[in-house]
């Protein structure tokens, strides 16, 4: 009756290994590394890089300990921290600004095991040092920006159609226009409808009897308008990360409004907010070409009124210091193709505004060069510099020639990332020095450990073999638990590691419910073999109600919990899944293997067996 | 070894009002002290700045303060954290003040002061984060208890659902209770271990109920009160054994996870200690008041296998 098909046992020898070779990982101390990815979208990562960052290393005569190249980038370990400073000082000089080299700590676990996808588990900024930035982008600003380029949008289109109007201003997000009469409104009013396809026009008169339209985005096309500032405030602030050289940075939306934004091992927290809130802009400005000026500029006599900038690809430009545009008339800039040739090209969409200053400087610069230049950081850069065809009208622009699909992907991006979209500020911070994530770990090690030598003991004394086997149960749901968290790569945070400890605790309540229920049976005389089977099962209906009662508080906590609480739900769902397998099913196992086979059987080990009957008691027969 | 050796049923219903009066005292006593004191809440749930700095040597405060007094932060606290050589520092939220550059302002007036001084963590969370966690944790409280009624009540019957979930919120209530008296500051990971301490403290409940409900059907011949002061004795030793050891693994995170997870073991231990009592002597009387009876929980039998036959247990 005790005994457990062979699938069984085979189902527990695998959980086993495979428990045994997740957990594994976490035993290998870190070593110091270097971490080498690509800072922009058309910059690949290959095997190339992984030789060039072998070539820099052999020729700098810094010893390395294997390199390899996964999809983030290159990573190359070190003996100790002062050759990884080295080394990181060295490769950054070579590779240039394309390239981040980050300081990074990898698990020392050999090949194999990284090959069969098993990595020491996730910490979490508490553990590992850090810092959180949760950002919340106004979107009420940014829906005014809207707004106000459709007031001067709306006001260039009337002037253009010639409808008689008193004026246009912006309240809140919405543009109000006035009139003096009705038949010039409803003409306005279809010009308006039929121009902006995402705004909705009502007629509104004000208390003094005068007419007014009201212009309104539209609800959806707020809403694609607020999921593109979000998008767009995402990929300049990844942008700006990759900056600060961190090895595993975290930007992530939250919510509809939010931007998670969390820096491991960052603990110069003054520059990265100072980088996060930083505004970037776009300018467009006319290039300086005339015959010498480039040459002198690069003899160092750079003409009046123009500044030497150096254009993405190395090449110097000579551009005019005076701004014709600024990136705030972009509406968007998207990658696509020319229609007649089917180049890559980046069509921009330029406002009102913009189209009409655009139209007048085209016609009379026809076969000249325009630069668009970012200035970040007081640094500016030309991302490109096209010749002007013809007369550009209309707002929309299309830049090509001589540009691969990803370079019109990149220049799209940053065109649009000259500046965020909306505002944002910071509304939650969070910085951990690594010393107290060092003494996190330590603290949180120590309090499972001293936990679970206490639970052994008593167990052990108070259950002998039985109890043993409870220990040997529980020590297998702690790896089981281990593996699980490295193999899923969930965070483990300090509340974390005491959910793990927790979970323990809770876990040997099945184990304990199970004895008690076995001893219970032998004292009304019950065999051994009948006990343990009526212990097990009827314990099981048991531990199933409460562990399912305890589950429904760890995923509500999973909903509701945020950062270091959801840490803990996370070892706690998990931890109550693996007690389920270990101290029901493994614990069974082993019981099996031990007594399964013995057909008589006297006596098993629990611990004594005390019967009201014999007062003094006995031990169990 | 066995510690427990009960020879007779314990009368634990004979006493119930007891305990009931008893239970109800604490309970109104926690409320007490949440109405007139209120939860000292912390910088998770009321918004503001928290900063970690250590000294090379022992923390003077005066000289703290006198660098902070500088800056007019209005109402800061400083306080020694842990260790003598940490202090921790609470600013409250202020309107005007750029949060980013509130805490480099501060250890910059502390660095000018004593330039052993190093920032270990720095906690801000503004007005709205703050009352969206507070919500939040307002919300998963509730759905705690609404899915734990929900699946008692499927599982058992709606009376033992009721009664425990009204003896595990009071278990709730008097962790808040002593977090007001006592004026311990109320964090995210104080919420966690509330929460786990509802969900774990129904475990004893259920196992209470299990055992009545088996009780119902072996005992065929016996009263309402005799079947839970059966269900009761012979599961107290299970009860106490289970608690003490997790009572044993929270201790060692009290003792041993340092000044972060304080107040979270703290909430365990306390919430666990009460765990026990309200489960086993507050549940199983409010049962009994409610009026259970064995047609509620013994479904028409189906026959069950040989080695679960009838018996009758003194």
């Amino acid at each position: 009756m005790n005994r457990y098909p062979l699938w069984k046992y085979l189902v527990i020898a695998v959980a086993i290994v495979v428990g045994f070779l997740y957990t594994l990982p976490n035993f290998f101390p870190e070593a110091p590394a270097v971490q080498v990815s690509s800072s922009k979208a058309t910059v690949a990562v290959d095997n190339a890089l992984l030789g060039t960052v072998e070539d820099t290393l052999k020729a700098a005569g810094i010893p390395y300990r294997g390199a390899t190249l996964d999809p983030v980038g290159v990573k190359v370990r070190f003996a100790d921290p002062d050759i990884q400073l080295k080394a990181k000082d060295a490769l950054q000089t070579k590779l240039g600004d394309n390239y981040i080299v980050a300081l990074n700590l990898l698990s020392a676990s050999p090949a194999w095991l990284t090959a069969i996808g098993a990595l020491p588990m996730y910490l979490g900024l508490d553990l590992r040092g850090g810092v959180h930035f949760l950002l919340q982008v106004d979107m009420k600003a940014a829906l005014d920006k809207a707004a106000d380029r459709y007031t001067t949008d709306i006001r260039s289109l009337l002037r253009e159609k010639k409808v008689q109007y008193g004026g246009v201003v912006r309240e809140a997000s919405n543009v109000v226009v006035r009139f003096r009469d009705g038949a010039e409104r409803a003409k306005a009013r279809v010009e308006i409808e039929q121009a902006f396809a995402d705004l909705v026009v009502r007629e509104a008169d004000a208390p003094g009897g005068e007419m007014r339209l009201i212009a309104t985005l539209k609800p959806e096309a707020q809403k694609k308008f607020q999921d593109g500032a979000i998008q767009q405030n995402i990929t300049i602030l990844r942008n700006r990360v990759n900056e600060l050289g961190v090895a595993e940075p975290i930007v992530q939306q939250q919510g509809a409004e939010r931007v998670v934004v969390q820096l491991p091992g960052v603990q110069d927290t003054a520059r990265a907010k100072d980088l996060l809130g930083r505004t970037a802009s776009l300018e467009i400005r006319m290039v300086n070409d005339e015959p010498g000026a480039l040459e002198a500029a690069l003899g160092g006599q750079v003409p009046f009124g123009s500044d030497l900038f150096t254009e993405r690809g190395g090449s110097p430009v000579l551009v005019r210091r005076q701004v014709v545009l600024t990136g705030d008339r972009i509406n968007d800039a998207q990658p696509g193709f020319d229609s007649r040739s089917s180049d890559a090209a980046v069509h921009v969409n330029l406002d009102g505004t913009g189209a009409r200053i655009f139209k007048e400087v085209t016609r009379d610069n026809v076969g000249k060069r325009m630069a668009i230049v970012l200035v970040e950081k007081g640094k500016a850069e030309v991302i490109t510099a096209p010749v002007i065809r013809e007369e550009i009208g209309g707002g929309r622009v299309q830049i090509s020639g001589r540009m691969s699909t990803r370079e019109a992907n990149d220049v799209a991006l940053l065109m649009r990332a000259g500046a965020l979209a909306a505002p944002m500020e910071i509304v939650e911070e969070r910085t951990v020095g690594p010393s107290l994530g060092k003494e996190n770990i330590e603290k949180g090690f120590n309090s499972v450990f001293y936990g679970f030598i206490v639970l052994s003991i008593f167990m052990c004394v108070y259950y002998h073999l039985m109890g043993l086997i409870s220990t040997i149960a529980l020590s297998l749901n702690l790896l089981l638990l281990v593996a699980l968290l490295s193999m899923l790569q969930a965070t483990l945070t300090l509340p974390g590691i005491a959910a793990i400890a927790l979970t323990l605790g809770m876990a040997i309540d099945s184990n304990v419910l199970i004895n008690e229920r076995i001893r219970e049976e032998l004292r009304w005389g019950m065999t051994p073999h009948a006990a343990v089977s009526a212990g097990y099962e009827r314990a099981f209906g048991t531990i199933l109600d409460s562990n399912v009662t305890t589950l429904i508080a760890g995923i509500a906590l999973l909903i509701f919990g945020s950062g270091p609480v959801r840490g803990f739900a996370v070892v706690h769902c998990l931890g109550i899944m693996t007690s389920m397998f270990s101290a029901v099913f493994l614990s069974r196992g082993i019981v099996n293997l031990i007594y399964g086979g013995r057909k008589k059987l006297d006596k098993i080990s629990i611990g004594q067996v005390w019967r009201p009957a014999a007062s003094g008691g006995v031990p169990a027969k | 070894m066995e510690f427990f050796r009960i020879r007779r049923d314990i009368p634990f219903m004979r006493h119930a009002l007891t305990f009931n009066v008893i239970s109800l005292v604490t309970f109104l006593l926690a409320v007490f002290f949440l109405a007139t004191r209120g939860l000292n809440l912390g910088v998770d749930f009321r918004g503001g700045t928290l900063i970690e700095v250590t000294y090379d040597h022992g923390v003077d405060f005066n000289r703290v303060r006198g660098a902070l007094d500088t800056l007019n932060l209005g109402e800061y606290a400083a306080q020694s954290f842990g260790s003598s050589n940490t202090a921790l520092i609470r600013l409250p939220l202020k309107d005007g003040v750029s949060s980013a550059q509130l805490s480099e302002r501060v250890l910059g007036a502390l660095r000018a002061d004593d330039p052993t001084a190093t920032q270990r963590r720095v906690e801000f969370v503004g007005p709205q984060v703050g009352k969206e966690l507070y919500e939040n944790g307002a919300l998963a409280l509730l759905l705690v208890s609404l899915g734990i009624v929900g699946y008692l009540a499927m599982r058992f019957e709606w009376r033992f659902a009721i009664a425990a979930i009204i003896a595990n919120l009071h278990d709730v209530i008097i962790i808040l209770g002593f977090f007001a008296m006592f004026q311990w500051e109320f964090s995210l990971p104080v919420l966690a271990a509330v929460l786990a301490v509802l969900g774990y403290s129904v475990n004893e409940s259920v196992v209470i109920a299990d055992r009545i409900r088996e009780n119902f059907r072996k005992m065929r011949k016996a009263t309402v009160t005799h079947v839970i002061d059966n269900a009761i004795t012979s599961t107290i030793s299970r009860t106490i054994i289970t608690h003490g050891l997790t009572l044993m693994m929270v201790l060692s995170i009290l003792f041993f996870g340092g000044e972060t997870l304080h107040y979270f073991a703290l909430a365990l231990t306390i919430g666990i200690c009460f765990g026990i009592y309200s489960s086993v002597l507050v549940m199983a009387p409010l049962v009994m008041w409610m009026g259970v009876s064995r047609e509620d929980l013994v479904k028409p039998e189906k026959r069950r296998d040989g080695a679960d036959g009838e018996k009758i247990v003194p």
